[in-house]
């Protein structure tokens, strides 16, 4: 289980995240959600390490703060964007480096490590592209590289910033079923940024919405996303209703 | 040329060096070569391969190893195609660096000879310092800042060391011509006195590879991914300068070798560290020796300084560099 207590980020002296709380347990996705600046990705760089924060980032006891970068990035993995990857690496290579925290002195990747590389590309159905270089690649097969770099990391936690921010439609909904089904089958504790309200509503299990650097609310997609609470976190008049289809809530601005 | 590049480019650097033993003042053909490694050969000969040929040879190419194999390196730590040890002001503050050593000592004895490269090396790490505080927006250093800064720095060192020649004795004036890039100082002493540098540098760089393919994916990603990255990066810049500063000690300033030999390695072998930095040392000998073998030739019998032909040739590169940069799929 990822523990985050009181966790508080500032930032050239102003404070961005203030004392936000929050569990995210094994086999769960939790998605952050609010306006741009409300915070969710600076919990993502501030929980991974990136940026300085006070508070306790825990898991089984261990507070990450004390933690290095290696024996931090074996616990937990992030995927960023996929937006300008270096183009020298292949699919192959990009995703071998995920080892990174197991790999000794020189570098050397073992047999073992190999072998993870091609599962964590099998699982994301990357296999058939693996010898591509990373910087030719669609935006949609980049993310699946790099959710299958995260995966080789082999970590109980899987950290993701809004992955799908500049995937088309059928790429947001694929990248995502996907990301649901590994947390659920692996017991993976998920934690990520999204930015569209119905796709956290959709594949989510439970939401935290933040405004303005705090946590205002968090719960299953039907409890934090309410007309009320969405209309006054982005200034903006929305009805929530029941998707037609779906066993879920639908957020549409009015 | 693809399939092997360490047998091509082993290859390439085996006859710039018996180019380097043949070629000079008088022509010294391989198969005399051959008989004076065995000791068969001529006496005046035999002097001028083993006292003058040899040293020079050598210091020449790890001269250029050094500097390609630095310059590949800042490529890699900036993210930016266009760092190179001259470029980036390093080389001229390690310049200035080893003229303040001759200007206090003037190297008679061994010891005298240590004081050059230490001194280059302590101003080279001072130089890339302030360069990079210079250059840096945030946590990026672009490309444009990062060479007018080294332009700047680099244009203050060396009117720093013009002013400490013009007011010295004779005999640090005599730096001038050593200063251009030639190698005519060369002997077995100075060898000895920056290898201790260069291998480590080179040492470190070419087990740090991996670390520096990491780097490539940012900062934030590359810690992200379990490197210990502020650690890397200083150990990294500490072992380049190192390299740099004992190319420059007894080289010279010689530009544009750091900058061209990485650019064609990787277009020819593709961006992966791990074969860049070897590849661009073994390269960069290769072609220090055959650019002093021309500095040689082309005024015969004078010798020009051979940072005049690596600049020739590497200033148009340079620029081409500068206006493909962006739309350059390799890098």
């Amino acid at each position: 289980m990822l523990k985050i207590q009181n966790l508080s980020v500032s930032y050239k002296g102003h404070q961005v995240l203030h004392d936000v709380s929050f569990d995210v347990k094994h086999g769960e996705v939790l998605a952050l959600i609010g306006p741009n600046g409300a915070g969710k990705s600076t919990i993502i760089r501030a929980a991974s390490g990136v940026v300085p924060s006070t508070g306790q980032i825990r898991t089984n006891g261990d507070d990450f703060h004390a933690l290095d970068p290696m024996q931090r990035a074996r616990y937990m993995a992030v995927v960023p964007q996929a937006i300008s990857l270096p183009p020298a690496f292949t699919v192959w290579e990009t995703v071998l480096m995920g080892r990174t925290p197991y790999l000794g002195f020189l570098g050397n990747a073992s047999s073992l490590d190999e072998e993870l590389a091609r599962q964590s590309l099998s699982k994301v159905n990357a296999l058939a592209f693996s010898d591509r270089r990373v910087g030719e690649l669609s935006g949609g097969e980049a993310q699946r590289v790099l959710l299958a770099r995260a995966l080789c990391q082999s970590t109980p936690i899987l950290l993701l910033d809004e992955p799908t921010a500049h995937l088309d439609l059928q790429y947001q909904v694929s990248l995502l079923e996907l990301i649901r089904e590994l947390a659920h089958a692996e017991n993976l504790a998920v934690l990520i940024a999204l930015h569209d309200l119905n796709l956290a509503a959709r594949y989510a299990d439970r939401v935290a919405l933040l405004v303005g650097g705090h946590l205002t609310s968090i719960g299953s997609p039907r409890e934090v996303l309410t007309a009320e609470a969405i209309s006054h976190a982005y200034c903006l008049p929305v009805h929530v209703v029941e998707h037609p289809f779906m066993d879920s809530p639908l957020v549409l601005p009015q | 040329m693809k399939p092997k590049p360490y047998l091509s480019s082993f290859f390439l650097l085996l006859i710039a060096f018996i180019l380097s033993l043949a070629i000079g003042s008088v022509f010294i053909s391989p198969a005399e070569l051959w008989k004076i490694l065995r000791g068969l050969g001529d006496e005046t000969f035999t002097f001028i391969i083993w006292q003058i040929r040899l040293p020079r040879t050598v210091l020449i190419a790890l001269t250029g190893a050094a500097l390609s194999g630095s310059g590949a390196a800042y490529q890699g730590l900036f993210r930016n195609p266009l760092a190179d040890p001259f470029l980036i002001g390093v080389a001229s503050g390690a310049g200035l660096g080893a003229v303040i050593a001759m200007s206090i000592q003037w190297p008679y004895s061994f010891w005298g000879l240590m004081a050059i490269p230490m001194s280059a090396f302590i101003a080279a790490l001072l130089t890339i310092f302030v360069v990079y505080f210079l250059a840096r927006v945030g946590r990026t250093v672009p490309t444009t800042n990062l060479i007018l800064a080294g332009v700047a720095v680099s244009s203050f060192a060396t009117s720093l060391t013009s002013f400490l020649m013009l007011r010295s004795t004779s005999e640090v004036r005599r730096a001038l011509g050593w200063l251009l890039g030639g190698a005519s100082q060369a002997g077995w002493t100075a060898i000895l006195a920056i290898l201790p540098y260069i291998v480590i540098g080179l040492g470190i760089l070419l087990i740090n590879g991996h670390r520096l393919n990491l780097l490539q994916f940012g900062d934030d990603q590359a810690q992200q991914l379990g490197l210990n990255v502020t650690r890397t990066k200083t150990i990294l810049l500490i072992a380049a300068s190192l390299a740099t500063a004992a190319a420059v000690a007894f080289s010279g300033i010689i530009g544009f070798i750091g900058l061209v030999v990485p650019h064609v390695i990787r277009l020819w072998f593709g961006g992966d560290y791990r074969r860049l930095i070897p590849l661009s040392i073994i390269g960069g000998a290769s072609a220090l020796l055959v650019s002093d073998v021309v500095a040689r030739i082309v005024l015969a019998p004078q010798e020009i300084p051979v940072g005049i032909i690596t600049s020739l040739v590497g200033a148009p590169f340079f620029l081409w560099v500068l206006r493909t940069a962006k739309n350059q799929g390799y890098w």
